[in-house]
């Protein structure tokens, strides 16, 4: 296959493996949105889907289930497992570190505690009021975890922000458990939210976050080839004339724009951003911009299997999105942590 | 409990609290000038070095301690004259207040001040083998262990009295997984860390999924537990705790000499003749031991075990024998004060002493990184 090399001058190992790892990613989130609008407690059949998005017929029990409950969080997961992937696969290219992740940088942290501020000072009670605070909280937070790092000489190292991150993290989950206990109101409107689930809204969360993560997601694959660039090691980096201060910089912000709109439309959701680029990494090696690609493309994919495996689980209860994701994430933590590769961190 | 429960705090406790707070901190930066003098000390069989700092460190805050616990007596919700609360403590036990001062205070105090030690020195032991300061029990998921079980038995409504004890079993089990993950050809600090760090997010979602599943009024209870409180400690507690500080002690005394040859690397520790896998298997069980008791007692409080053994590392220097017992009082004294604090602050509502044990333990290791950081 030496002559594609020619053909394809922007892929740099000169291999197909990226385009057809792409496609295949393709077809498992169209198969994951598809099976997210059929499954569930009220069985759906395809005709009936296809019907309720292009054929709408508001009689139809089963349309409206499709239209009204599975298609918005349908949407709501592809958008948040996107925005998820592209910031752990930024975050972990910025920080070198293989653990990076928006729960990390206590972005979760900092949305959960403005929410539940929200609500129980402000009394802010529906959704759209409060995805503002979550994702103010979360840039908050995230930019205090990021200038702290960057604090000192040598700018923002691993440990250092995983440092500030697990602490700033540590604080604000007691306040925020405080503040659940000073009012029963506030825990059981805040409780659903806090274990990070995609039921109950509706899509004006992502209609009014949809600019800021298009642009978001558009920048994260713009970054791909200056984090490629960083993955040299700074010293190298600098001397290739690339400005490695200015990087960090945009990477940062992207990440938490891109970390905070996640926990706002979907509550905090562990492990997809960290699970996710790690899984793109080992299929098309270490070029972040294909990373970021194939993140954009799983992420959403990933989310929706868990999404519909906490449907099917403890049916015709649900388990929220975020436990699954910790349940199945924690245990991929934790490979990864024994696995070779990680062994000199 | 609505917000307007609670009152601004007046303008003396506030004085009160900044004054006491800058007074502790000048305290801290003036003993970091005392001179380590070491001395040894010989008897026919036994010899050792003493650092006469380290006694005399211990000194003040042990008698800091006292007059805080004190001052614990006096002060409450419940207005008793002056003096007449210690008295009653102490000698005259079928005084007028009994039961305010002798089985609510008193109680909630000594608990306070064990729990504090336990806590404290397990964050010692876990620094110190794994080599980290952001590495204690409330880190690595042990005290999540320990809540998730106890979360499960307040959700389901089950009796009480076994809540210690499901404490204690969660937060075994969770230090036996942890370190059975890490496991591979001995263990590292840290894949123990990040394995732990790993559990603890799993344990986490173990309990959201409690508090989501089961009804409102069983989970506030297990919200209430879970910040880490001393309301209602009673005399059984502080039993449990002087129980378990005089199993634990000891060998924690034995082990700390063990460990520092174990912070020289492995290597070179087993060349010294030290098994140190199996020394590292006793410290892990010993200081998680401390940290189940204590979760058991007064819930997965945070910060005490990351913030103390900190503070005396600064002040005091590496961890010894002598070091740990400072810790250990330090932690009493850091609880015990953060406890005064909760219930004075916006009083008569008393607050939760994980609020204040975060509040405070927040912001000062924030800013002891911002710190570290600057150094090159």
């Amino acid at each position: 296959m030496a002559y594609l090399n020619a053909s394809k001058p922007d892929n740099d190992d000169g291999s197909l493996r990226p385009i057809g790892w792409a496609l295949l990613a393709v077809t498992l989130l169209g198969f994951a949105s598809i099976c997210s609008l059929l499954v569930g407690p009220v069985a759906v059949d395809l005709g009936t889907a296809w019907a309720a998005l292009f054929a709408f017929d508001s009689e139809d029990t089963a349309q409206i289930v499709v239209r009204e409950l599975r298609l918005p969080r349908t949407l709501l997961a592809i958008a948040a497992g996107a925005c998820l992937a592209a910031a752990g696969s930024i975050t972990q290219g910025v920080t070198r570190n293989p653990l990076g992740g928006p729960g990390i940088l206590g972005i979760n942290a900092g949305a959960a505690f403005a929410m539940v501020t929200a609500i129980h000072g402000l009394n802010i009670l529906t959704p759209k009021g409060y995805v503002w605070f979550a994702f103010l909280g979360a840039v908050a937070a995230g930019t205090l975890v990021y200038g702290v790092a960057r604090v000192g000489p040598g700018g923002i190292t691993p440990v250092k922000l995983a440092l500030a991150g697990a602490v700033l993290t540590a604080l604000l989950s007691a306040w925020t458990s405080t503040l659940l206990l000073l009012d029963e109101e506030t825990l059981d409107e805040a409780r659903f939210w806090l274990a990070g689930s995609l039921t109950g809204r509706g899509t004006e969360e992502i209609r009014l976050l949809f600019p800021l993560i298009l642009v978001a997601v558009g920048a994260a694959l713009l970054l791909g080839s200056s984090l490629n660039t960083l993955s040299l090691g700074d010293e190298a980096a600098t001397s290739l004339g690339q400005r490695v201060g200015v990087v960090r910089l945009w990477s940062g912000l992207v990440s938490v724009v891109l970390a905070a709109s996640a926990v706002a439309i979907a509550g905090p959701i562990a492990f997809v951003g960290l699970a996710v680029p790690h899984i793109a990494r080992s299929l098309v090696g270490p070029d972040y911009r294909w990373i970021t690609v194939l993140g954009l493309l799983f992420g959403p994919s990933l989310l929706l299997m868990a999404d519909i495996l906490g449907r099917i689980v403890v049916s015709p209860q649900e388990l929220q999105v975020g436990i699954v994701t910790s349940l199945v994430g924690a245990p991929f933590l934790i490979f990864l942590v024994r696995s070779k590769r990680l062994a000199e961190l | 409990m609505r917000p307007e429960a609670i009152t601004a705090p007046s303008p003396v406790t506030l004085a009160v609290l900044v004054v006491s707070i800058v007074a502790v901190a000048v305290l801290i930066s003036f003993t970091a000038v005392l001179e380590p003098s070491p001395r040894s000390l010989r008897t026919k069989r036994l010899s050792m070095l003493v650092d006469l700092r380290v006694v005399r460190l211990c000194g003040g805050a042990s008698a800091l301690l006292v007059l805080l616990t004190l001052l614990g007596l006096e002060i409450g919700e419940y207005p008793i004259p002056r003096f007449q609360a210690i008295s009653t403590a102490f000698w005259d036990r079928a005084g007028e207040y009994s039961f305010v001062v002798n089985s609510l205070r008193f109680p909630r105090v000594v608990t306070a001040v064990l729990a504090g030690f336990c806590l404290a020195s397990s964050g010692a032991l876990f620094q110190t083998l794994l080599n980290n300061p952001l590495v204690s029990p409330d880190v690595i998921g042990i005290n999540t262990g320990a809540a998730l079980c106890a979360v499960f038995v307040l959700a389901i409504g089950a009796d009480v009295g076994l809540l210690p004890w499901a404490a204690f079993a969660g937060a075994v089990v969770t230090a036996g997984t942890i370190y059975l993950l890490a496991w591979k050809k001995g263990i590292t600090g840290n894949r123990l860390v990040l394995v732990g760090i790993g559990i603890n997010a799993l344990l986490a979602s173990g309990i959201t999924y409690l508090m989501v599943k089961f009804p409102i009024e069983q989970v506030l209870a297990a919200a209430r537990w879970q910040a880490g409180s001393l309301f209602g400690a009673s005399w059984s507690d502080a039993w449990t705790l002087t129980v378990a500080i005089a199993c634990l002690t000891p060998p924690a005394w034995i082990l700390v000499r063990r460990l520092r040859l174990i912070q020289l690397g492995d290597d070179m520790a087993s060349s010294l003749g030290l098994r140190v896998e199996r020394e590292r298997t006793a410290i892990i069980l010993v200081a998680s031991g401390y940290a189940a008791v204590a979760v058991a007692v007064i819930g997965p409080l945070g910060f005490v075990a990351l913030l103390v053994p900190h503070i005396v590392r600064l002040v005091a220097g590496p961890l010894t024998g002598g070091t740990l017992v400072l810790t250990g009082v330090v932690g009493a004294l850091f609880l015990l004060a953060c406890d005064l604090i909760a219930q004075q602050l916006f009083a008569p509502t008393t607050l939760p002493v994980g609020v204040i044990t975060a509040a405070l333990g927040g912001p000062y290791f924030l800013f002891i990184l911002v710190r570290y950081n600057r150094a090159p």
